[in-house]
């Protein structure tokens, strides 16, 4: 019996650049190079992990952005996912995270799934909300934060390690997982892979595709506003010198004089 | 006045600091109502109440430990029902993000993350974000539905303010749901005796340049001069010298104490984005050029072999 594996991929502004916000208070996307959200590599490495123990699986890679997300699709593609669906849509310019939610909930549902697979959380809003947030609308486990995941006999089970205790979870498919950057190191694409990906078949659908409305979607549609965003002042130059013997006490000279001791 | 739901985080009915702010925060724009969920809510009554519950709402049940978050979200949701708050305010913890953003989904709110400070403004609540590695600070609000937003360790100093603190049961009706993921076993962690990462006033973090776990002890041993916390750099992590816990970055604990050190770590955007709001930040690395010393109020550029120990030393006899 196939595995239907869906991976949630974010395409988002790198994070090493300089990074700033538009007119209208979203993410200035023209201004700083976009890529696959590194955090979600390890999503797509756990799918491909899975996919190699089941018998038959299919792992599509989806993303809700602009044209350029297909940039990370490629990248997923190129790693070893089958397929990919881009959800594209001028309204969609400053969806939040409910919307967001809501968008990927229909997509995954136009797909067609057995396992869910996103990132623990995107490196630009970083709310770590969007799984919890897709469990609930699609009405299945959520089974988040692993560092270890395994897939058999229609059961997902996992690792978790939270503040208190590392918990070992279990649940029936169909499920959403999340993965953390502890559940091993992302493959790089070779040279075949990044060639045939070149030849995997992107699907694009817009919001009427999903039967989404705009005002559900958007700036317009958000749950939530930003009415401001400042840049932080750069930290002034502290003092900064040159261990020569005397540098641990010069130091506790400092901490002291800040009645750190 | 309008109530505010307060998700409590404890361990078994000690309450835990995050919680004590939430409900500072909290009389900002309303009355705290607290939601106590597991055992401990007798204990725990008396320290909400002593920091300005007008109410605590319990429930206790098998499912919150057998099974993963939702049946804590039917809880937090059945008490949203029972008080129609004007807003819910949750740690900002792992799970305390999970459980709000499904409350969201079900209640048909907006839903803001890692606030950092929260006022009362015309339109409802309005939360302070730090982002992009604390390079930008935003404004945010939830324009529908009932604001739910998480908050960050240290993001107010609790202020006590004694209140009724009277104590109801919750009545809680588990959906199917809730037990679609099973909690098969739990291992807890064991207790260093330090304080807790993301709540300490003072952290010190060793990265790559402490070479090897046995090396630890010597941040260790800083941290306990200081009555410190202990974080580590991933390098350090992903070394195996220290465990992922105590990691301190984007995809690690974030931490806003008064004072942070780091001892042997250069400064990645990654490492920062957890550590770039503290207060006072110092800084050990013998390369003068290393990003990290952008960010200092006092670098020592050095050998973190020497200073260290000399400073662990000094400490000490300071404070005789
Ligand atoms: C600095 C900043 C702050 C923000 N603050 C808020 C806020 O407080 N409230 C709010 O509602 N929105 C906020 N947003 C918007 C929010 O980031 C987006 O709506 C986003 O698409 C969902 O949240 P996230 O990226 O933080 O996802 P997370 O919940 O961190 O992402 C987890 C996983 O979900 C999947 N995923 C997320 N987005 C997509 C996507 N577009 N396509 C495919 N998979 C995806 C990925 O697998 C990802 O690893 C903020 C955005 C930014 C840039
Ligand atoms: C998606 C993603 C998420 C990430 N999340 C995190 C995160 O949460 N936290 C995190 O920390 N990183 C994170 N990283 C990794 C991050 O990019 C850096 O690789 C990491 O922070 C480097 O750790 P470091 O500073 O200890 O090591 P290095 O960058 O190798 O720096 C070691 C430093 O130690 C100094 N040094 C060496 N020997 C000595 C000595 N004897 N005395 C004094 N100084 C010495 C060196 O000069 C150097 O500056 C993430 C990366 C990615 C891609």
């Amino acid at each position: 019996m196939s595995l239907r594996i869906v991976v949630c991929v974010k395409y988002v502004p790198d994070a090493t650049g300089d990074r700033h916000f538009a007119e209208d208070l979203t993410v200035d996307r023209d201004d700083v190079d976009g890529l696959l959200s590194e955090l979600d590599e390890y999503a797509v490495e756990q799918a491909l992990q899975i996919a190699d123990e089941a018998d038959d699986a299919e792992i599509t890679v989806l993303t809700v952005g602009p044209e350029d997300a297909k940039d990370a699709l490629r990248k997923a593609l190129s790693m070893g996912a089958h397929k990919a669906v881009h959800v594209e849509d001028d309204d969609l310019h400053g969806t939040d995270a409910l919307g967001t939610s809501l968008v990927l909930a229909k997509a995954v549902e136009h797909v067609g799934y057995d396992l869910v697979i996103s990132g623990m959380a995107s490196t630009d809003g970083g709310m770590g909300v969007v799984p919890a947030m897709l469990a609930e609308r699609l009405g299945v486990p959520q089974v988040t934060l692993l560092s270890e995941v395994a897939v058999a006999d229609g059961k997902v089970t996992g690792r978790r390690d939270g503040d208190a205790a590392s918990e070992q979870l279990e649940a029936s498919l169909p499920a959403v997982v999340s993965v953390t950057d502890q559940s091993g190191e992302a493959r790089y694409p070779s040279f075949k892979g990044i060639m045939a990906a070149k030849k995997k078949p992107v699907e694009s659908l817009d919001l009427s595709d999903l039967g989404l409305e705009a005002e559900e979607v958007g700036l317009e549609g958000a749950w939530t506003k930003v009415d401001e965003a400042n840049e932080r002042p750069a930290r002034t130059a502290g003092t900064v010198v040159k261990d020569e013997g005397e540098g641990g006490k010069q130091l506790a000279e400092f901490l002291a004089g800040q009645k750190f001791i | 006045m309008a109530e505010v739901l307060v998700y409590v985080d404890h361990v078994d009915g000690a309450v835990r600091k995050p919680t004590l702010e939430l409900l500072t925060l909290a009389r900002r724009i309303g009355e705290p109502v607290a939601v106590h969920l597991g055992a401990g809510a007798d204990a725990a009554a008396r320290t909400l109440a002593e920091y300005g519950a007008v109410k605590v709402l319990t429930a206790d049940a098998p499912e919150f430990a057998d099974y993963l978050v939702v049946p804590k979200v039917d809880a937090l949701q059945a008490a949203f029902e029972a008080v129609s708050p004007a807003a819910v305010l949750v740690p900002s913890s792992a799970e305390g993000k999970e459980i709000a953003a499904r409350l969201a989904v079900r209640i048909g709110s907006g839903i803001i993350t890692d606030a950092v400070d929260l006022e009362a403004g015309a339109e409802g609540p309005v939360a302070t974000q730090s982002v992009f590695a604390a390079s930008y600070s935003t404004k945010s609000r939830v324009t529908k539905g009932t604001p739910v937003i998480t908050v960050k360790p240290n993001s107010a100093a609790p202020e006590a303010a004694p209140a009724a603190g009277t104590v109801e049961q919750l009545a809680v009706s588990f959906g199917s749901a809730s037990t679609g993921t099973k909690v098969v076993s739990r291992t807890p962690r064991e207790s260093t005796g330090r304080p807790e990462l993301t709540e300490a006033a003072i952290v010190v973090s060793g990265g790559r340049g402490v070479n090897g776990s046995e090396n630890f002890s010597l941040i260790e041993g800083l941290a306990d001069s200081l009555g410190a916390a202990v974080g580590a750099s991933r390098a350090a992590v992903d070394a195996g010298w220290y465990p992922h816990t105590n990691q301190v970055g984007q995809t690690g604990k974030s931490v806003s104490p008064q004072l942070y050190i780091a001892a042997g770590i250069s400064g990645a955007i990654q490492h920062r984005a957890g550590m770039q709001t503290s207060k006072t930040i110092v800084a050990i690395n013998k390369d003068a050029e290393a990003p990290i010393f952008d960010l200092v109020d006092y670098g020592v550029v050095g050998d973190l072999f020497e200073v260290v120990p000399q400073l662990t030393e000094e400490v000490k006899s300071r404070k005789g």
